[in-house]
């Protein structure tokens, strides 16, 4: 017995099938590649890459590589700053940050967690030349001309027993080696290693290291790097900034996200923001109650045009489709300056209001820079979404459907709640995700007319992103917009269910 | 004129007007009885909808009264005139049941629930669809959905119902089981029906009486058969059932026959229908299975005209032969297909006749 269809030829009829199919199928694929491959370039790439900068670090443990070692054995809840291994690898990583100009950098993106450490960083950046580790070079230079000489010093750091003698210093110097090469453009054989490197070594020898020429260090005094630090600024005898390298130094975080809600990660863990920095969730909230309010207003606009639309003859129906259009093609830019003249203060609604008297001169209503200037704005920007899926649902549902319900013997009102309405449901639905979902994450509009107080949730992303450029916070707060969105989308398809989403036929 | 004590529904003088221009419906007068069948039929554009649609209120006519039970209606919205309808696309609400769109017309008047439940099974039943009450509309073929919007239109037990075209969109075999349930019920629960169609069939085969109507007027008002035997214009002649016409002038009329001279300049006898004038042009309407050709059935003394065969049609129950008389080549006589039927050759030449009060002298 066999359980497989044969095609004719005896091969599997499956097989055949799909051979039969392929040439179709690598067709369709065909003329769909230009538009995907366009599509993935130039939008989902950049997306992807810009979600990733959510979670992403890594400048923490590029630019302080040794510090972020060194700061492993420091108990970030202790409230004394690391010891002088932590400043000397500081030291280190600092110096070369300096000559790579990374320490502002890095300096801007601590700055996000703990105000301050920015100058901090600047201020380093510019003091870690001068310090007082150039007795150590001197020292080694005085007691023995090897130590002057760039061509010795490359020979002994290409020889495997020195730079096992000397790790600290056969690193710091392929450090310095590389920074030269790369950004100098000098070549190292040529040059004597600075500051940092003879500190290492003096660190190394005194440690009791075998140096290649010996040189007795004992009678060189140390200098506490710790105390340079503290010279160029005594922040950094504050441990809340060493807990705060500490605790962004892994190459991936949840710092941002944890922001994002208006949490930060503190010493124990998570805890709440201040009470005068939270201002996400509030953000949040507000994003979604003006939405929902929009998309209400749409709603309640946008079923009577659409319903005189689609009972109307087709002449008529086609010159109002065309003013209910008419909007898309002036700039969304003049509309929302058009809201600005008709809502402000000395606008036209005002005028007109204490023109006929119902408000008082010097008390004309705030209708622009707060929420309600934002509602009204926007409901007129995006009621065409609403009424389009409407209209065109509407437009399926016979006439005949309401006259059977009256020749029953309903009324018009219970003709239309009982019949007419639920048939409609479709477009509603349809409408209500197109307007609220491009609401949720609407700036143009809530940036011009919207003030403080009717802002959304997308203007802070777009400020993060343009002027205070943490495009970590900013892709958190999108990643989390666009989760609530899908979200939002899921349980409606529970609810709603997404067949019945019709914008069209 | 004022229509006739006890009729149930009465259109006095009505006409309609969409564009204040022209008249869709012009000076309709109709009444019918209790307990009948009417059936309006007329081709599109005829009016006959738009009478059908001012009966049900959804049309208001610009002139005249449509009068229900002795009262004018005219300011009568829809639901409260208590007609039931049937819709030519049956329009059953897709989003409710077959009970919920039966118990809709009950909720509406109230009815508690045992009872609209009663009533619902009641009118399932009458259309044989008592198992389908928990289907949607969708999931019914287009028989049932016209079951389903019947049993819904009587559901509240209305005296007069209308249907619009109700069997437009089924099959032949479907449509006719149909024509004959629906009949049937009509007469077994008493109730006033006005049917719309197009189909000739249908209204002849359905109707107590049948308006044909064209140009917004009633052309006859008769029942079917004198409909078909004796139309009173050349419309309804062409209109209903299939027709010979030939061309001619009107030359002797004596008492209720007359002498018609054909265009060919044969001599044929006719009814005069509506010609009143010798010398009048007329239109002689003659049906095709009231042909003669057998020389032993052909009267003595009426006119024959001679006639060759062009094309003989095998129909299975009929035969259908076209000849060509009196210079047309579209005239059609039909036999039955009995053993001992004749068989015509196409070039045979024959004599054709009449007996003479089957052939009318109509309007030209």
């Amino acid at each position: 017995m066999s359980d497989k269809m044969m095609a004719a030829d005896g091969r599997p009829l499956k097989a055949s099938l799909n051979r039969a199919l392929r040439r179709q199928k690598l067709r369709a694929l065909a003329l769909i590649a230009p538009l995907l491959l366009f599509i993935v370039i130039t939008f989902v790439m950049p997306i992807a890459d810009m979600l990733f900068r959510s979670v992403e670090n890594e400048i923490v443990s590029e630019t302080l590589p040794r510090t972020t070692i060194a700061l492993q054995e420091w108990d970030e809840s202790s409230a004394t700053p690391p010891g002088e291994p932590v400043f000397a690898a500081l030291y280190t990583d600092m110096a070369l940050a300096t000559e790579y100009k990374t320490h502002t950098r890095l300096g801007s993106r601590l700055n996000y967690e703990m105000t301050g450490i920015s100058s901090l960083f600047r201020k380093s950046g510019r003091g870690v030349g001068k310090f007082d580790t150039d007795v150590y070079t001197k020292a080694f230079q005085d007691s023995n001309a090897a130590y002057a000489d760039p061509a010795q010093w490359a020979s002994w750091m290409a020889d495997e027993t020195v730079r096992g003698q000397l790790p600290m210093t056969a690193d710091a110097y392929d450090a310095w080696a590389a920074m030269l090469i790369s950004e100098e453009g000098d070549v190292p054989a040529e040059e004597t290693p600075w500051d940092f490197v003879f500190t290492a070594l003096y660190l190394e020898a005194s440690a009791g290291a075998t140096l290649p020429v010996d040189v007795d260090v004992s009678s060189v005094e140390p200098v506490s790097l710790m105390a340079q630090f503290e010279k160029i600024d005594e922040d950094w005898a504050d441990p809340e900034v060493w807990r705060t390298i500490k605790i962004y130094s892994p190459r991936y975080t949840n710092g941002y996200f944890l922001n994002s809600v208006d949490l930060m990660k503190g010493a124990d863990g998570i805890e709440e923001r201040p009470e005068n920095e939270q201002i996400y969730i509030t953000l949040f909230v507000r994003t979604m109650i003006m939405s929902l309010s929009i998309m209400g207003m749409c709603v309640l606009l946008g079923y009577p045009i659409a319903w005189i639309l689609a009972n109307l003859p087709s002449r008529t129906a086609n010159l109002l489709m065309i003013l209910v259009l008419l909007p898309f093609w002036t700039s969304l830019l003049v509309r929302t300056s058009a809201w600005k003249v008709l809502l402000q203060q000395e606008g036209v609604i005002n005028d007109i209001l204490v023109w006929i008297g119902l408000v008082a001169d010097d008390n004309r209503l705030q209708m622009i820079n707060n929420q309600t200037g934002t509602i009204i704005a926007m409901t007129h920007i995006l009621l065409p979404f609403m009424i389009l899926p409407l209209y065109s649902v509407m437009k399926t549902i016979p006439p005949s459907y309401l006259r059977a319900a009256k020749s029953l013997g309903a009324t018009d009102w219970t003709a239309f709640w009982r019949v007419y309405f639920p048939q409609s449901v479709p477009g509603i639905g349809a409408g209500c995700i197109l307007v609220f979902i491009l609401s949720i994450g609407y700036y143009i509009t809530p940036e011009l007319v919207g003030g403080t107080k009717g802002v959304f949730i997308s203007n802070r992303i777009a400020y993060h992103i343009s002027s205070s450029l943490n495009w970590g916070l900013a892709a958190a707060l999108g990643t989390i917009l666009l989760v609530i969105v899908m979200l939002l989308y899921w349980v409606y398809d529970k609810i709603v269910g997404i067949d019945n989403v019709k914008l069209g036929g | 004129m004022t229509t006739a004590d006890g009729a149930f529904v009465a259109f006095d003088r009505v006409q309609k007007s969409y564009d204040g221009e022209t008249l869709v419906v012009k000076d309709l007068n109709l009444s019918l009885p209790k307990g009948e069948f009417l059936t309006m039929l007329g081709p599109s554009g005829s009016g006959k909808t738009t009478c059908l649609m001012m009966l049900a209120g959804f049309e208001t006519a610009t002139h005249g009264d449509i009068l229900l039970d002795g009262v004018s209606i005219n300011n009568i919205p829809p639901h409260k005139r208590g007609i039931g309808m049937v819709f030519q696309n049956y329009a059953l609400f897709p989003h409710m049941t077959v009970a919920e769109n039966l118990s809709f017309p009950l909720e509406v008047r109230k009815f508690g629930k045992s009872e609209r439940e009663e009533k619902i099974k009641r009118a399932l039943d009458m259309v044989q669809m008592g198992s389908f009450a928990g289907r949607r509309p969708a999931q019914l073929s287009g028989g049932q959905q016209q079951r389903i919007a019947l049993a819904r239109a009587l559901v509240f037990e209305p005296e007069l119902v209308l249907m619009d075209e109700p069997l437009g969109a089924l099959d032949k075999q479907l449509r006719e089981t149909l024509q004959f349930e629906i009949t049937n019920l009509a007469h077994q629960l008493g109730i006033t029906t006005v049917y719309v169609t197009h189909d000739q069939t249908e209204a002849l085969t359905m109707s107590d009486r049948v308006a044909v109507f064209d140009d917004g007027r009633i052309q006859q008002l008769a029942p079917p058969d004198e409909l078909y035997e004796k139309p009173l214009n050349s419309f309804v002649a062409q209109f209903i059932g299939e027709n010979n016409t030939l061309d001619g002038v009107v030359q002797e009329i004596k008492g209720d026959t007359c002498i018609v001279k054909l265009d060919s300049g044969d001599i044929i006898d006719a009814v005069p229908v509506n010609v009143s004038a010798v010398g009048e042009r007329t239109k002689v309407s003659i049906r095709p299975e009231r042909v003669e050709f057998k020389s032993e059935r052909l009267q003595k003394d009426a006119h024959t005209l001679k006639a060759e065969v062009l094309e003989f049609i095998y129909m299975g129950d009929i035969f259908r032969t076209r000849l060509r008389v009196a210079g047309t080549d579209q005239f059609v006589i039909k036999t039955r297909n009995a053993p001992d039927q004749q068989r015509l050759k196409p070039g045979e030449m024959i004599e054709i006749g009449w007996l003479a009060e089957d052939c009318r002298a109509l309007d030209a």
